[in-house]
């Protein structure tokens, strides 16, 4: 039986695939296609008279299979249907990272499914807050309550744009450059930082347009997204390549690095590296830099 | 006695080339090939038509217990020797044994004939279809016997083979019998595994149905070598000898092997200007030439020639420069068929040529690097093409044994799991390709190199790609789907497995039909 370790909160997240636990062959080995997060669905990729089979599915996947360092989030089915509770209870009892609350409009939703997990935790002998949180933000209610929703838990780790729901309601479809999503996606990522957590966006569906996506990814990274929902396996390796840190970027934050401990040391706070003022507020930016190359494989130094 | 892989091989099944003793072992025996029988033609000679194909087998002189042979160009398209067969049955004659270059899904009706008692014998390369099914049920009167391509025109030359009446499907012939394998209404591009037929058979029938002007000429089969001409209305059918293009795959986990192939490639020094390279039709293995083109163009060299089955992606490197020449045995799509027949770059050779471990050098032990797929791996590296993990007859070595015999480098590219089936196992159903041919193995779950290569090893460790053994690959397997209980048998052997130089590597017993407790 896999025993999985305690999550980390705050780990590097750039790809949450999609994969349906109601099939056995895509939650079997996903490992080996390479993204950060697995994002195992219980909600709409699962038939409604599926929702049994595909949680003991995913409950055996859990214990059976080893997932390694790869993170498993499981997206529960939302408040308003009969399946969350049970979807949560599997969650805890098969040891998930972390559950995704579909379709989540208010910090209340979010204690909802806390009390929830908690129980589980208690119920499966688990340790106390061990099993993580994520929000769907899907709707105009939920996008507004973006801020409440980020802060509402300990357990939240980060919020996520749906973009389906939400554009039908806007009244929008999807536009080369994202007009359409461009205010959800600049309060998502404002709410994310002011509350201290990760954010992602939407889904890119059309598999066929390979340049479409890619622009849409190189605006998230731009914007300040943590990283991206898929769909296929397919669009993980153009994600972790847009969001891959140019050499440049690399050698600059490990000299940041080095020289802010060095000043440090030598009790000096503001100081110059390469013509540009530095200070200690440059370190948590630079240490991610060094932490995403080291992901990138492309950092093999001493930090 | 058991054998080098560690085989039984039954005492009465054991002859004159005894059981496998090791890759090489007979390197640099000489042999006398085996006569041919020949007929003189001093006369001035009219057209070599007849009217059917039974006027041909009746003018060959066919007989009960004659061995019949076919090869197999169109594929899954082949109409040729179900027709020849059907006439064959017509006629009354029985106890016949095919020896065909490959049989597959287009000889249903032969699995018939079996079942009948008509055909009694049957020698190949490849077994697929209801045919496997009712060999592995034990039907054939003999144990049907399975060698590579290579040492299936070696069983030719030794006379281990002897063929009574060559049936030749060709794409054009003139009256003559001089054939080719472009310019018809079938084409398949090259006629390579017809060749040895053409010229150890006691008899050669040329079956076409696009009959040109003489002289038919470059020929693959020479007139000399034929007796007669039948012009039928289809020796094929077009859709299924070759598909339009082979698809280059978009399942990013086949991609994913592919491009750590390409990755253990270019970390070997044979990966330099000049190099020689074969890969067969699958998905990775067709998709490793996608990551070898920018590797090429970054390291500025160019292949020496490709070798074997070839497909698009291949032509696609011969036309953009990057590969100096196509030695070519089979074609898999439109794609090859048209380059075999258009290319002065694409050259058409025999199996002899391609593989055949008997003559003075084949081009596969020019090979710097093969690129093949299997249906098992062990844990000693032995590969099985041939028999499904339920122990019947699905598979074909075809090339197989003699392009991992020959070449430096010899890339296993499989899943690690097929559906349930763990492909990395303990112990492979039936040994086609020995692990001693085999140097690396990669799958999507990591990559593992022989132990017998450590250089390579070391050139994947200063590359910096990750490897690991093979042991961890099948305990991995084994941990996500189980553990295989062991196949039950029958006693009966339904068919030997010989390696390239004739001796027995293996043999495939009748399967014990599985029963629920």
């Amino acid at each position: 039986m896999i025993q999985r370790k305690k999550p980390e909160r705050f780990r590097l997240r750039r790809t949450m695939i999609f994969l349906s636990a109601q099939k056995p062959g895509l939650i079997k080995d996903p490992l080996i296609y390479g993204a950060d997060s697995l994002m195992l669905d219980l909600e709409d990729a699962v038939a409604e008279n599926q929702k049994d089979a595909a949680r003991f599915s995913l409950y055996h996947a859990l214990k059976t299979v080893d997932y390694g360092d790869t993170e498993v989030i499981v997206r529960i089915n939302g408040l308003d249907t009969p399946h969350w509770r049970e979807d949560v209870r599997v969650c805890v009892a098969a040891g998930a990272d972390g559950v995704r609350i579909a379709k989540c409009e208010s910090a209340g939703d979010v204690i909802a499914v806390e009390k929830a997990v908690e129980a589980a935790e208690e119920e499966f002998r688990k340790e106390k807050g061990r099993t993580l949180l994520m929000a769907a933000l899907e709707s105009p209610k939920g996008i507004l309550n973006a801020q409440e929703i980020a802060a509402a838990s300990g357990r939240m780790f980060g919020i996520a744009i749906s973009g389906g729901d939400l554009r039908r309601t806007m009244q929008v479809s999807p536009v080369r450059g994202g007009i359409e999503l461009n205010t959800a996606r600049g309060l998502v990522v404002l709410a994310a930082r002011a509350a201290g957590v990760q954010c992602f966006d939407t889904v890119f569906t059309d598999l066929n347009d390979e340049e479409g996506f890619r622009a849409e990814v190189l605006l998230d990274k731009q914007m300040g997204f943590d990283g991206k929902s898929l769909v296929n396996p397919r669009q993980i390796a153009a994600v972790h390549e847009i969001y891959a840190p140019s050499e440049k970027e690399i050698t600059a934050a490990e000299k940041i690095v080095r020289a802010v401990r060095e000043n440090a040391a030598k009790g000096v706070g503001v100081f110059t590296v390469d013509g540009k003022m530095i200070d200690i507020a440059f370190l948590p930016g630079a240490e991610r830099t060094i932490a995403l190359a080291k992901a990138c494989g492309m950092y093999k130094g001493e930090l | 006695m058991i054998n080098k892989v560690g085989r039984d091989i039954p005492d009465e099944l054991i002859g004159r080339h005894g059981v496998y003793m090791g890759a090489g072992y007979r390197d640099g025996e000489t042999y006398t090939k085996c006569g041919v029988r020949a007929r003189i033609c001093e006369k001035p000679q009219g057209s070599k038509l007849v009217g059917s194909i039974r006027e041909a087998i009746e003018k060959c002189g066919m007989k009960d217990g004659m061995t019949v042979s076919f090869h197999h160009h169109f594929r899954d398209g082949d109409y040729v020797a179900s027709m020849v067969m059907k006439e064959i049955k017509a006629m009354g004659i029985k106890d016949v044994t095919i020896a065909a270059s490959s049989l597959g899904t287009a000889h249903d009706a032969i699995a018939d004939m079996i079942e009948e008692g008509i055909v009694t014998g049957i020698q190949t390369s490849g077994i697929r279809g209801r045919l496997g099914e009712v060999v592995s049920a034990g039907k054939l009167k003999t144990p049907a016997v399975i060698r590579s391509h290579g040492g299936r025109v070696r069983a030719i030359e030794e006379g281990d083979v002897h063929i009574d009446v060559a049936f030749i499907g060709a794409p054009t012939a003139d009256e003559f019998g001089n054939a080719r394998a472009v310019g018809g209404k079938s084409d398949c591009g090259v006629l390579s595994y017809a060749m040895a037929d053409a010229k150890y058979a006691d008899h050669v029938v040329i079956i076409t149905d696009t009959l040109v002007p003489s002289p038919n000429l470059p020929a693959s089969i020479q007139g000399i070598d034929v007796d007669y001409v039948v012009c039928v209305d289809a020796i094929g059918d077009p859709a299924k000898i070759a598909a339009k293009a082979a698809r280059m795959t978009n399942d990013v986990r086949e991609l994913t092997m592919a491009a750590r192939c390409a990755d253990v490639m270019a970390a070997t020094p044979y990966f330099a200007d000049g190099f020689t390279f074969q890969t067969g039709a699958g998905g990775p293995s067709l998709a490793v030439n996608r990551y070898l083109e920018p590797k090429m163009k970054a390291k500025n060299i160019t292949m020496r020639w490709a070798l074997g089955g070839i497909s698009a992606p291949t032509v696609t490197l011969l036309e953009s420069g990057l590969v100096n020449a196509i030695i070519d045995t089979q074609d898999f799509d439109q794609v090859a068929v048209k380059s075999a027949g258009e290319n002065a770059r694409h050259f058409e050779i025999s199996a002899s040529q391609y593989a055949n471990p008997a003559n003075k050098g084949a081009f596969v032990n020019q090979l710097d690097f093969v690129i093949l797929a299997a249906l098992e791996v062990d844990t000693d590296f032995n590969v099985n093409v041939l028999t499904g993990s339920d122990g019947v007859l699905r598979g074909a070595p075809g090339g197989h044994p003699d392009a991992a015999a020959g070449a430096k480098c010899c890339i296993i590219v499989t899943p690690l799991m097929r559906g349930r089936m763990a492909t990395i196992c303990e112990h492979v159903v039936t040994v086609t390709t020995p692990g001693e041919c085999v140097d690396v193995v990669v799958t999507d779950h990591g990559i593992a190199v022989n132990p017998s290569r450590p250089d390579i090893a070391a050139w994947l460790d200063a590359a910096g790609i990750e490897h690991t053994t093979i042991e961890k690959l099948k305990e991995l397997a084994y941990s996500i789907v189980g553990t295989p209980e062991p196949l039950e048998w029958e006693d009966k052997v339904v068919a030997v497995l010989e390696a390239r130089d004739g001796s027995i590597l293996d043999v495939v017993r009748q399967i014990k039909p599985y029963r629920f407790e």
